[in-house]
């Protein structure tokens, strides 16, 4: 039992991660049809930004929560300032190209950004400093880290403010409306062009988050490491129904835990014959059991075909 | 028309003069150049699906895994060595002809492709795309893991000693001397590959202006339409997959047979993408264009590469070969689609099967 409830900790913190991704996948894909496959790029420049800006910052003598919260901050900054170039530069010009076209774009950009990211970083693995305490949170039998804390809260505070956003403001009207009917929205005085670069802003800047919790919490950050979050993140975003925002959430926290419920128990189930290293092959799994019986996604509503 | 057949001579000399030439200067150039076709087969059988049917695959490269595994089981001592029955069974080791390697490779492949498709058939699009990663990255786990309890695929340090392809008692794997000329080993390939291919695209052609492919062309424009006309969309997507599948389980059994050595580092989704990106590059469902893009992704880099020596030097080894062509591949991928993004050689009439000379 106990380690039922270590394995439900743990996927939830991964869960949450895979969630922050996974909207901004759904909302790219919302507004505009695109798989923005470099969105785990993203996720990678922002661990890898916070590393130099945490190493640069190493012997100033600050304590470990303010330099993650400065690093955390240049992340934010600097992924958003690249989504906002990336969307403008690669993506804009084929809106009304054929489909494939910009998905294509949008995998050479991943590429670009892995390659770029191994000439600035060098392709090494490198070590990402203890910031916060290391001494586990006893509760009662199942432990949890201070990082992975602060995982949970700063992804409830960042997903409570994104509902807000998106429901409340005039912004999120306006994206809604976008979503729903772009040149109708054009139509009632909505700029569509700024309405999508405000979602690559908002999407780089929860994928920046991400990335630094990720570094934080798995202690290393590489040029390669925006692949598989990006790939689960996005698998997470179709399995709760791709453009739904709650749909992103309910498929990332879902893919988290069967994938840790799948790394805690396979092993002793099967007597050994199937490791954890499986785990990976139960979230593809779910997703294409899901995808069989619910063809539009968990949450996802039933929509006609815009082939 | 004559003088097409002249045209169409010539090319074909040049094509089979192009490695005797090239291995003069390394046999490295010829490597390249047999690689190269070896992709091209890929992206006519990913064209099959993508271009043609309309269905976006992005694990296609498990299918090329498949065959490659399959050839590399059959035709290398790792079964005997780990397995007493197969030792006892096949005493002079595992050498199965290629008669019964390449046509297994290819209805395994085939079925792999239709037990994949069943499933996700009601899908569309996007949901197609990551399904079918998922399938790839299922299929590249197993190869991974698949060394316990049993050896079956040796893990992450893949097969090796794997026999060269032999057809009629002649081996691909020796080069031959005629005289004092000598067409390597490596030549030798390039041929079988190009015969392959000229196999592969009179296949498509025929099937592009068949009754199949026509159909196949009805339900990438429009599904609902299509089945209104009574085609039989299920059956139809199936067999797209399982044709495009053969040809990926046959490429892959001529990359074990030409490398005698596999490993799941060889499909990895980098793989399937970039074969997407030669299909959609060259130009979809339109076979010139697909060669072109077949052949400028995976020859071009590997050409720059041998330029990259300086420029390492000069960027202090940061800009080594694989790095330069990583960037090459991506730059190739965004700058093209920005400037034509139907492709580089697009199919000439869209949706238009038939050439307007048949009457």
């Amino acid at each position: 039992m106990e380690t039922f409830f270590q394995q439900i900790i743990n996927g939830l913190v991964l869960g949450s991660m895979y969630a922050l991704v996974a909207l901004g996948y759904t909302m790219v894909y919302g507004i505009i049809n695109l798989i923005n496959f470099a969105h785990g790029e993203v996720l990678m420049v922002g661990a890898l930004t916070s590393w130099t800006v945490v190493t640069v910052l190493a012997d100033s003598g600050l304590p470990g929560w303010a330099l993650m919260l400065i690093s955390l901050v240049c992340a934010i900054v600097v992924c958003a300032a690249l989504n906002f170039t990336i969307e403008k530069l690669a993506y804009r010009p084929l809106r009304t190209a054929p489909r494939l076209a910009p998905l294509i774009t949008a995998m050479g950009m991943s590429l670009l950004l892995q390659t770029l990211a191994m000439i600035i970083w060098k392709p090494n693995p490198k070590p990402y400093p203890q910031l916060l305490p290391t001494d586990p949170i006893s509760l009662g039998g199942p432990v949890i880290s201070v990082t992975q804390c602060l995982i949970l809260g700063i992804t409830a505070v960042v997903l409570a403010s994104l509902m807000y956003l998106v429901n409340k403001t005039k912004l999120g009207r306006a994206m809604r409306a976008t979503a729903e009917n772009p040149r109708v929205a054009a139509l009632m005085g909505v700029r569509p062009d700024m309405v999508i670069s405000a979602t690559f802003i908002i999407g780089a800047a929860l994928a920046a988050v991400a990335g630094v919790m990720w570094a934080a919490n798995y202690g290393t950050v590489q040029h390669s490491m925006g692949f598989l979050p990006g790939l689960k993140a996005f698998t997470a975003a179709v399995l709760g129904g791709i453009g739904n925002l709650a749909g992103a959430v309910v498929g990332g926290v879902l893919l988290g835990l069967v994938e840790a419920l799948g790394a805690g128990y396979l092993g002793p189930l099967t007597g050994n014959v199937l490791g954890s290293q499986y785990s990976d092959i139960f979230a593809f799994a779910a997703l294409i059991l899901v995808l069989t019986l619910r063809p539009a996604g968990l949450l996802g509503e039933r929509v006609a075909d815009r082939a | 028309m004559k003088n097409k057949v002249v045209v169409f001579i010539l090319c074909a000399l040049a094509l089979i003069a192009l490695p005797l030439i090239a291995q003069s200067f390394g046999q490295g150039w010829v490597r390249i150049m047999a690689l190269a076709l070896l992709y091209v087969l890929l992206a006519l059988g990913l064209n099959i699906v993508v271009g043609y049917a309309g269905l976006l695959d992005l694990g296609y490269v498990a299918f090329y895994a498949v065959g490659a595994y399959m050839y590399a089981l059959l035709a290398s001592p790792h079964l005997f060595e780990n397995f007493p029955w197969v030792a006892q069974v096949f005493p002079n080791g595992m050498h199965t002809p290629v008669w019964l390697v390449v046509p297994l490779a290819a209805g395994l492949a085939a079925i792999a492709g239709v037990l994949l498709g069943t499933p996700v058939l009601k899908l569309r699009g996007d949901y197609l795309a990551i399904v079918t990663l998922g399938f790839g990255e299922i299929i590249r786990v197993f190869m991974n893991n698949l060394e316990q309890p049993i050896n079956i695929t040796n893990g992450p340090r893949g097969l090796d000693r794997i026999d060269a392809m032999h057809l009629f008692g002649f081996s691909f794997g020796k080069a031959i001397d005629i005289g004092d000329f000598r067409i390597s080993s490596v030549a030798l390939y390039y041929y079988l590959f190009l015969a392959l291919v000229v196999f592969s695209v009179i296949i498509c052609q025929h099937l592009e202006t068949s009754r199949i492919g026509r159909a196949w062309m009805a339900i990438r424009e429009d599904e609902i339409a299509a089945k209104a006309m009574g085609i039989n969309t299920r059956n139809m997507k199936l067999l797209a997959f399982g044709m495009g599948a053969t040809f990926g389980g046959v490429s892959g059994a001529m990359f074990a047979a030409f490398q005698g050595f596999v490993s799941p580092e060889s499909f990895s989704l980098q793989e399937s993408v970039m074969i997407v990106a030669m299909v959609v590059l060259g130009g979809m469902g339109h076979l010139p264009g697909v060669i072109l893009g077949a052949l400028m992704l995976s020859a071009l880099p590997e050409v720059l590469r041998y330029v990259a020596g300086p420029l390492q030097e000069m960027t202090g080894g940061r800009l080594d070969s694989s790095i330069l062509r990583q960037l090459l591949i991506a730059l190739a991928m965004i700058g093209i689609m920005l400037s034509r993004p139907r492709g580089l050689w697009p199919a000439p009439e869209h949706g238009k099967a038939l050439p307007a000379t048949v009457k």
